[in-house]
């Protein structure tokens, strides 16, 4: 197919793994308290702490999730990139101290520390659990996705071993482990993500993205064709489907030449039509699939990606050379790039899914409306857009996952100067997400049928080296993730539920003892889920996520910090209805309508991001709960110094 | 009840201050961050102009980005220099 494995790429995953492994160990040794398991000892240095936020922080779904949207969709993928860095600002300004000041081990703490409620216990860990599940599934995923490139191995496999590597990793010596982790990941990650950009606009923009001239571009073809007696001819090829079949119906004709079929975009011409290359993938009745024509094994299908027209200063030109990072923007803006539209044909039992080129202006691909609706779009779509962006900002600062890593830090100014250090890197990240994105959208590396991969092909772009250490990497970061999900989760049902909800009273040792095994069989559901939901698209969960931890966590932890009035009885049903209507508005949306097999408009609700609702309805029914319950609950005393 | 920090806090005599300031720089990168969303939902075709040779979707993008580092910098000068003067 588009990539084979390299014996460098699986000895540098194997020293990875061993790695993070040997640190585990290690660290294992010293960290016998619960304070140890749970907080890493709360002695964390700021910098490595901000560091190991961005690590935990820069999933799957930013490094791969992100790459591949913007290399197909442009500047609507980077939205998510400022979307989620906007999120950090919540964090910084209204959460960092305070949750720092107010917790312990985990989210629920913070929530807890002004009622000791069993009502906000319980939610609070129920909703740690929905959030990092949601969370952990996409990651798991990436792993799969990862595994086949890198290892040439099944899905399966790959899921398999992240969740073995992140049960030690988090068995052995939970937060402090994770930590470190976390850390090195983070780290390499920026440094090797900077160094690919440095390669990308060092080698500039071309017509031909020939790799360096280490690999040719497949030269897509454009051919004449004329209409005699009704029917198209088309001279060496034989029309198998032609204008009045299903394919010339929706645009397109399948020809044949020497037994090879081949599908090509209609355009009509002055004389008849222009026939423009496709690609197509062939789905027949009993599941077989086709890659143009043949099965994948035999590499037909090509890499795609490519600049149809460069202009500087009103001249035509087939490469830029060593551009700036600036000049690189500039040079694209002005640039015509070939993007792919997708269209499906039925035909009998089989199903043909088309993708077609569709030359774009770059000043139009850097602009948003390539995925989100808002051109001439309704006001369903505008509301469905402006939904999801207000998930984004406000789901970061309610992330379970993220918030224990305030508990890792010496003191409320560590916590601050953590927060910022992420944000630096974070930020950082996210302008390389630009350029790694567009990088692969002009580099020829894109496999259409799935984007995920298109941060590690740009890689591979500049020698299987690059490619090597950052499939790696990209594996590391799903290990990453996952032990801080992991973590969170272990610590809601040790923490939260068995200690605290349950009232078992267990001593620090039976504490570390029930987080171990807790994470033990959080990571085995997690290998499980990980299998079921193969092929779900890597940021498919996590913005749902996000929409969910918004509705049922942020309310609560904002109320309860600079809303005197709110009582026990008002958080732990404002996290309810969050939880609840966020996960219900989700479950009967249209995507998820398609994932049922069913048509998306015969969906009962016509959006899919629900933040806009679900979010007023929670901090509605916490302000109507707490007012209704003001003699009998407990008030906030010091909320308004938080 | 395992609640409390994990480690022990000393009291801070700035937190209300930094609350205050924290409240108002978080004001202020709303609105920004609200502007840059409803321009996309309601005029998308205006991101595409061009000001200082690039989109302007583009220069808000990575107005954003930076902005929120300058922001969190002058956010984390006047609390240091409160913990400084009331602690």
């Amino acid at each position: 197919m588009i990539y084979t494995q390299s014996p460098l790429a699986i000895g540098l995953f194997i020293f990875f793994v061993l790695f993070v492994l040997g640190l585990s160990f290690f660290l294992a040794r010293r960290t016998t308290s619960a304070a140890g398991y749970y907080a890493a000892g709360g002695n964390v240095h700021w910098f490595t702490n901000g560091i190991a936020f961005a690590g935990d922080y820069l999933s799957a779904a930013s490094f791969l999730g992100i790459c591949g949207m913007i290399a197909t969709a442009g500047f609507d993928g980077w939205m998510y990139s400022i979307g989620y860095l906007a999120g950090w600002m919540v964090a910084l300004f209204l959460v960092a101290e305070p949750m720092k000041r107010l917790g312990k081990y985990t989210f629920t703490d913070a929530l807890d520390s002004k009622f000791n409620s069993k009502a906000i216990q319980l939610m609070a860990a129920i909703s740690t659990l929905v959030v990092s599940v949601f969370y952990l599934i996409p990651q798991m995923v990436g792993a799969g996705v990862l595994v086949q490139p890198l290892l040439g191995m099944p899905h399966w496999v790959g899921v398999c071993i992240v969740g073995v590597v992140v049960t030690i990793i988090v068995a052995t010596a939970g937060m402090a482990s994770t930590t470190y982790v976390q850390f090195f990941k983070g780290a390499l990650l920026l440094i090797c993500s900077t160094i690919v950009v440095i390669a990308l606009l060092t080698r500039g923009l071309g017509t031909d993205p020939n790799q360096g001239d280490t690999k040719e571009y497949h030269k897509f073809q454009t051919l004449n064709a004329v209409v005699t007696n009704g029917s198209l001819q088309v001279a060496d090829y034989d029309v198998v489907a032609g204008l009045e079949s299903e394919f010339g119906q929706a645009g397109f004709v399948k020809l044949s030449q020497d037994g090879a079929e081949t599908v090509w975009h209609l355009k009509e011409a002055a004389t008849g039509y222009e026939l423009v290359e496709a690609l197509f993938v062939t789905e027949m009745a009993d599941g077989t699939k086709l890659y143009n024509g043949a099965p994948k094994e035999e590499g037909k299908f090509f890499a795609v990606g490519h600049i149809q027209e460069i202009t500087i200063d009103g001249k035509e030109v087939a490469q830029t050379g060593a551009v700036g990072p600036l000049e690189f923007l500039n040079r694209f803006k002005d640039s015509t790039v070939v993007l792919w539209g997708k269209k499906y044909i039925k035909a009998g039992d089989t199903t043909t899914t088309i993708y077609y080129q569709k030359p774009t202006p770059g000043s139009r691909i850097l602009r948003p409306g390539l995925k989100f609706k808002v051109d001439n779009a309704s006001g369903l779509d505008k509301f469905n857009f402006i939904s999801l962006m207000l998930a984004l900002f406000c789901g970061t600062a309610a992330l379970p996952h993220i918030l224990i890593r305030y508990y890792t830090v010496p003191s409320q100014a560590a916590a601050r100067k953590s927060t910022i250090v992420a944000i630096a890197a974070i930020g950082f990240f996210y302008i390389l997400t630009l350029y790694l994105g567009l990088g692969a959208m002009t580099s020829g590396v894109i496999n259409i049928t799935d984007n995920n991969m298109s941060a590690p092909l740009l890689a591979l772009s500049f020698g299987v080296v690059l490619f090597s250490v950052i499939s790696s990497l990209a594996f590391a970061t799903v290990l990453g993730t996952v032990s801080g999900l992991i973590v969170a989760s272990a610590g809601a049902v040790a923490h939260d539920l068995m200690d605290n909800f349950l009232g078992m009273n267990m001593t620090d040792h039976a504490k570390v003892k029930a987080g171990k095994i807790s994470a033990m069989v959080i990571g085995g559901i997690a290998i499980y889920l990980g299998i079921i939901f193969e092929g779900m698209n890597v940021s498919f969960l996590v913005g749902w996520a996000f929409a969910v931890a918004a509705s049922a966590n942020l309310p609560a932890i904002l109320m309860i910090l600079f809303w005197k009035k709110a009582t026990a009885q008002g958080v732990a049903a404002s996290i309810f209805i969050g939880l609840t209507s966020s996960l219900g508005l989700i479950l009967v949306s249209p995507d998820m309508w398609v994932r049922y097999g069913l048509l998306p408009q015969d969906a009962p609700v016509a959006f899919n991001s629900p933040a806009a609702i679900s979010i007023p309805a929670s901090v509605l029914t916490l302000v109507i709960i707490s007012l209704m319950t003001q003699k009998k609950g407990a008030m906030v005393e010091e909320g308004a110094e938080a | 009840m395992g609640h409390g920090p994990a480690v022990k806090l000393g009291k801070d005599n700035a937190a209300a201050y930094k609350s205050k300031i924290g409240i108002s720089m978080f004001i202020v990168y709303t609105l920004t961050y609200f502007g840059f969303v409803v321009i996309n939902a309601v005029s998308p075709a205006l991101m595409e102009k061009i000001y200082f040779g690039q989109t302007l979707a583009i220069l808000y993008g990575f107005f954003l980005i930076i902005f929120a580092l300058v922001l969190a910098v002058i956010y984390n000068h006047f609390c240091t220099a409160a913990e400084a003067r009331l602690n």
